[in-house]
């Protein structure tokens, strides 16, 4: 069991909930993950670690409603109530040294895995720029807290209603093009969105990591759901990730793979490139 | 005595039981049970008892089932195995216990397993086996890593002789294989749970949701949580592909992931339960184990028109007990014997579409004595099947060595342990699939025995 200590609404139909998980704030890294069952019929699903206090003991879980899990929790669930599972963390935790300069790209909710990663860079002395997309400006999240951990903060929302006009890709290819010297580029969001980032650096040479939210079962390396084509071998992004190599990632596999269960339901947790933060 | 022939186990019909997930088998009644245990022959010097891994005081329970006496029988019983409903279910008897049985030699051994499921179930049923054990706590603690068979029964060993136990369990439900990965029709799941909460009854506590290796370390159990040793039960929970192209297409399973989804998470009861399950209308299940037989007969339960057993050795090889085989033919599942796959086919959405197969022949024999299959030239041809699952084994899982740098291991992965589960660090003990690879439900209950006996040692 674990309790939910706060509950507030991000973006219409995005929910930030403050879980009391003491044994996974403890422990948890940048770019971990948990896996959730709400109550005895739901599934379960992997949602990624927004953010952590070590101290109080909590983890912050940014859950848009989009699946028949996420809608029953974003939904039914309130202050005070109590998810029936949850184990974590779960996963790799992000590579963390000094690369130098760090892009962060955040697409829709993904805005909240990102957030620990880049504040975790940013503490490691690496210029971090952030640049994070929404549809419209209802939906940007987090922007004070991205803020106040990057050196430079970029929004783009697909209708301009705040930020720049356009997609994620559009500043980072710019920054590209310059010759600004970037070192990592690190992309969260819908799958459309960190494979047109992959193929933004990719000519560049630029190292670009992503963060799979691939469909799990069991999310500990038993159901092999999770399975990624990464340089040609089959990952699993429970174990092995959830990060990889953008560039080596088989990106329209992935996309295919996350469609598996379209016709019976939405099983992602992220926007699943409904909210066309980037160009198709 | 009455000698001859075993009783016949009642089943459901293959052509009803093929569309539910009710128990395929239904248990002697009590009558058949009494007139069978009528035939053990209370051998002087008993082989079955060698022939168990857990060592049941076999011939003395049965003489219990003989007189009726069914209080006592189950005693017997629980004295050597906690999980005594289950073994009677799944372990492969006919080539333990049953096979040393004398009364094989001419005619049908004893059908012990049937006897030791009708004493656990008629105990359960009639609340025969609550009786309470005496146990003095010693104040020492121990950590079990898995709730599958071989943490159990460590568990369960540990407890009776007064240790402080805590399973943990990464799944948010205990009993391991015996619950993501039996099928309900063979395995009933509310009787794993019936046998988990008679340990509890023992005091073994368990954590679920807790992830050894993530959620804390070996060492942080033993040097902050105060756990004198430590038991490593997690299994084989690894699912081998075979790296063939085409294997992440929509469509295709490990059977770890389609039996989880029906077993642990209940898909078959789709939509009432929220975790959804493909099903194709032909099938092909590749390799030919006892969980491909479960998977097998789990998509037939699940509506698929066709389902074949896909095997590249013949119908002699097949790892899977021989009951399983035949109860899997009798509902419907179509063996394709010396037969390949070598790629799987999709569609432009990435659906499955069909599996290319090549035709194999028998050679020598290889180093397991089994005869090698050699492919036959241009033989290829496309199995027309809409969902694949592969069931090739399962190897161990890198969490807990990732986190544990000093835990020796194999190049396969597997933990390194001598014949009592002693590890590579003093006070980490180790057994079941997790050191030898996949194996059965009792030769894992075997090595958590056996370790159960050495940390007692190790603690002393």
């Amino acid at each position: 069991m674990a309790k939910i200590l706060k509950k507030m609404i991000l973006a219409p139909a995005v929910y930030e909930f403050v879980m009391e998980a003491p044994l996974v704030a403890k422990k948890c890294k940048p770019g971990q993950f948990i896996m959730i069952r709400v109550d005895e019929n739901s599934e379960r699903i992997p949602l990624t670690i927004g953010d952590f206090d070590r101290e109080k003991g909590t983890i912050n879980l940014v859950v848009q409603a989009v699946g028949n899990t996420t809608t029953h929790m974003c939904e039914d669930f309130e202050e005070g109530d109590d998810i029936l599972d949850l184990l974590g963390p779960l996963g790799m935790p992000s590579e963390m040294e000094k690369f130098g300069t760090v892009v962060v790209v955040g697409g829709g909710i993904g805005v909240a895995p990102v957030y620990p990663i880049a504040r975790a860079y940013h503490e490691m002395g690496n210029k971090v720029i952030s640049i994070i997309g929404a549809r419209n400006k209802d939906l940007v999240i987090w922007k004070d807290k991205m803020a106040a951990i990057s050196d430079e903060l970029i929004v783009t929302t697909d209708d301009g209603s705040e930020g720049h006009k356009g997609f994620v890709t559009d500043p980072l290819k710019a920054m590209l093009e310059k010759g600004d010297k970037i070192d990592l580029v690190l992309a969260i969001g819908p799958v459309i969105m960190m494979k047109n980032v992959a193929a933004t650096t990719l000519p560049f040479g630029t190292k670009t990591t992503a963060s799979l939210n691939t469909i799990m079962v069991d999310g500990t390396g038993m159901c092999g759901g999770c399975r990624v084509f990464v340089g040609g071998e089959n990952k699993f992004a429970c174990v092995d990730g959830p990060e990889f190599d953008a560039h080596k990632v088989d990106f329209p596999n992935l996309m295919q793979r996350q469609q598996m269960y379209k016709d019976q339901e939405s099983e992602e947790y992220s926007c699943g490139g409904h909210c066309k933060c980037v160009e198709d | 005595m009455r000698g001859g022939l075993r009783n016949a186990m009642p089943e459901q019909p293959a052509n009803v039981r093929n569309k539910n997930f009710e128990e395929v088998t239904l248990g002697y009644t009590e009558a058949m049970a009494v007139d069978e245990a009528e035939r053990c022959l209370n051998c002087p010097n008993p082989r079955c008892v060698e022939g168990c891994p857990v060592n049941v005081y076999i011939p003395q329970f049965i003489q219990a089932v003989a007189s009726k006496n069914f209080a006592e029988a189950i005693e017997i019983l629980k004295k050597k195995n906690s999980l005594p409903a289950v073994c009677g279910r799944v372990c492969p008897q006919e080539k333990q216990c049953e096979s040393k049985c004398v009364l094989g030699i001419k005619g049908e051994s004893v059908a012990i397993g049937r006897l030791e499921r009708f004493v656990a179930d008629y105990a359960r049923e009639h609340g025969l086996d609550k009786k309470v054990e005496t146990i003095t706590p010693n104040g020492k603690k121990v950590a079990i890593v898995g709730s599958g068979p071989s943490g159990l029964t460590a568990a369960g060993d540990l407890a009776k002789l007064g240790y402080d136990v805590t399973v943990y369990e990464a799944l948010h439900s205990a009993g391991g294989v015996l619950m993501y990965g039996i099928p309900e029709f063979r395995l009933p799941k509310e009787i794993v749970q019936y046998e988990i909460s008679a340990l509890k009854d023992l005091g073994v506590k368990i954590e679920t949701n807790a992830i050894i290796g993530q959620t804390f370390t070996i060492e942080e159990l033993m040097k902050e949580e105060g756990y004198g040793a430590v038991y490593i039960g997690t299994g084989a929970g690894l699912p081998h592909f075979m790296q063939i192209p085409g294997e992440n297409l929509n469509g295709v399973y490990s059977a770890n992931e389609f039996l989880t989804r029906v077993n642990l998470m209940k898909a078959y009861q789709f939509p009432k339960v929220a975790t959804p399950v493909y099903i194709g209308k032909k099938v092909a299940v590749v390799g030919a184990g006892n969980v491909a037989m479960d998977a097998a007969r789990t998509s037939k339960r699940l509506g698929a028109e066709h389902v074949y057993i896909v095997y590249r050795r013949g119908e002699e090889e097949m790892p899977a007990r021989l009951e399983e085989i035949e109860h899997a033919k009798e509902e419907g599942i179509e063996l394709r014997l010396l037969n390949n796959p070598v790629a799987i086919k999709g569609d432009d959405k990435g659906w499955v579409t069909g599996m290319e197969c090549v035709e194999m022949e028998l050679g020598e024999a290889d180093a397991s004595g089994r005869r090698s299959p050699v492919e036959k030239p241009n033989s290829n041809y496309i199995l027309d099947v809409d969902m694949v699952v592969m069931s090739i084994g399962q190897g161990p899982n890198p969490l807990l060595k990732q986190t544990t740098p000093d835990l020796e291991v194999n190049k396969k992965g597997n933990i390194i342990a001598d014949e009592v589960g002693a590890t590579s660090i003093p006070g980490v003990f180790a057994g079941g699939d997790i050191v030898t690879g996949a194996a059965t439900v009792i030769s894992a209950m075997g090595a958590g025995k056996k370790a159960a006996l050495a940390i007692d040692e190790y603690l002393k």
